[in-house]
């Protein structure tokens, strides 16, 4: 299949009177990884929140995988299914084991046999390095451990796009690195990611392209190296110099 | 004609204890299970369903109980039904219990952190197997302590049943001192069964209270 896999047209947010993402125009090719960075309050948890439609759209078209998103039909319960989501606080399943949290939607949703789930639980497991932790308890595990989780969970049920919602934010400076490398990883096995972080490395690293958001617009958009490099804008070439 | 009170009158106090606690317990059955929807649609999407149903705790939690026994006692006969202190008393406990668990439900609801509800959709589950897995679970730790609390006035809610000439524990105290005229013997002896009903569950709610916050504190 050479369809996108995602397509964004005109589209607009509105929290009550607030207009938090203005005629977004965005396509993501299959296989593309992309990094979303900005200043707080700039619409970057909200773009990617509207992809999966964990937030609702006013005005505007969002196709994923072909499908387009419609408040009517089972057509966001698919997508829903083919696109996995990161958050920065894991929010795992306190009272499930890492396992139960990994198989609990590919059983209910995609009614996939126990064994079959553990066992693609457990592989996943192994490529996020912790198949060691699987009948530990959330709490019972370290910031880093637990968003290895998540990804491991998100992972289970098979998905063709992942969400990344500042994964590392909330993680102590000595984790950040290993959620990193199993993001590298996901990245190198041609996942098609949007990642919301303002790990620089991560983006020179693995992303074809690195967008600027400011006040619910892409401001700039660009390879890594000419975003980096030679920033047009005003206001990122300030961005880049505060997080630096 | 008055009488002695006699060990005949204590074991007929007794047996009445077997009322308050079937009508208990159909009223928490039923409250439930009305509780438990009324909670559903308090936290649903739907603004009709959220309306109706705060409008429904409001106005049992806005109005005596003793004021819904009557109301459902008399309607009973509007409708077409038979009067039956029973039915109408397990009618109204059912909606006044719906009313209150509902709320505290609501509440435990709420107080599931919204990320979890977000995991729970970004993984694509349905709303039933969202609540059912994921929400409800983490919600009845929380609610617990509130619902053993609540169960603790419902017992001694039934009491007002009497009133409505259902022959529970109260009403079997009543008709005991018509005949004996021994008023701090007799209610002494029921308020003394509530007791031993009420007190062990109360002390498992705080039990539960304490443990919750240990829990939260963790
Ligand atoms: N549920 C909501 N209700 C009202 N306003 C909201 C809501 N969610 C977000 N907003 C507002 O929308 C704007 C964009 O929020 P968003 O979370 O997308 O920003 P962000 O770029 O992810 O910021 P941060 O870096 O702080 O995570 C902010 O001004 C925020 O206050
Ligand atoms: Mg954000």
């Amino acid at each position: 299949m050479t369809q996108d896999a995602v397509i964004m047209r005109a589209v607009n947010k509105y929290y009550g009177g607030f207009h938090a993402l203005v005629d977004i125009d965005l396509t993501v090719r299959r296989g593309e990884r992309i990094v979303i960075c900005g200043p707080s309050g700039s619409g970057k948890s909200t773009l990617i929140r509207t992809i999966n439609q964990l937030e609702a759209i006013q005005s505007g078209t969002i196709i994923v995988d072909g499908v387009e998103l419609t408040a009517w039909g089972d057509n966001v319960a698919k997508v829903r299914q083919d696109v996995g989501m990161v958050f920065q606080n894991f929010n795992l399943f306190p009272h499930m084991t890492v396992l139960e949290n990994c198989v609990l939607s590919p059983m209910k949703t995609r009614k996939i046999p126990r064994a079959e789930a553990e066992a693609t639980a457990r592989h996943y497991l192994e490529r996020v390095r912790i198949p060691e932790q699987a009948d530990k308890y959330p709490a019972q595990l370290s910031g880093g451990q637990q968003q290895r989780v998540a990804i491991a969970r998100a992972l289970c049920m098979k998905p063709r796009i992942m969400l990344f919602d500042e994964p590392t934010s909330a993680l102590d400076p000595e984790m950040v690195k290993e959620v990193l490398d199993t993001m590298i990883d996901l990245a190198r096995e041609g996942m098609t990611m949007l990642c919301v972080t303002h790990e620089m490395d991560f983006a020179r690293a693995v992303a074809d392209r690195v967008i600027f958001m400011d006040k619910g617009v892409i401001v700039e958009q660009g390879a890594p190296d000419e975003f980096f490099g030679s920033p047009r804008n005003e206001r990122l070439r300030n961005f880049l110099g505060q997080i630096a | 004609m008055i009488r002695e009170f006699s060990s005949a009158d204590v074991t007929f106090i007794v047996l009445a204890v077997r009322w308050t606690l079937i009508l208990s317990a159909i009223a928490f059955a039923g409250g439930a299970l009305g509780g438990l929807l009324v909670a559903l649609a308090r936290t649903s999407a739907s603004k009709v369903l959220r309306r109706a149903s705060a409008g429904f705790i409001q106005v049992f939690q806005g109005t005596p109980l003793l004021m819904q026994l009557f109301l459902v006692y008399f309607g009973l006969a509007v409708i077409g039904l038979p009067i039956d202190p029973l039915l109408a008393a397990a009618v109204a406990l059912t909606l006044h219990a719906s009313a209150y668990l509902g709320e505290i439900w609501r509440g435990s609801i709420e107080a599931v952190p919204s990320g979890q509800t977000e995991a729970a959709t970004a993984l694509a589950l349905s709303y039933p197997h969202r609540m059912r897995h994921v929400v409800l679970p983490q919600a009845m730790r929380i609610a617990t302590a509130p619902t053993v609390g609540f169960l603790v006035q419902l017992i001694k809610g039934t009491s007002l049943a009497s009133i409505i000439g259902f022959t529970e524990l109260t009403r079997a105290g009543q008709i005991i001192n018509n005949a004996t005229f021994k008023p701090f013997l007799v209610f002494g002896t029921v308020a003394a069964l509530y007791f031993i009903l009420c007190w062990p569950l109360s002390l498992m709610a705080r039990r539960l209270e304490a443990r919750m916050r240990l829990a939260v504190t963790r």
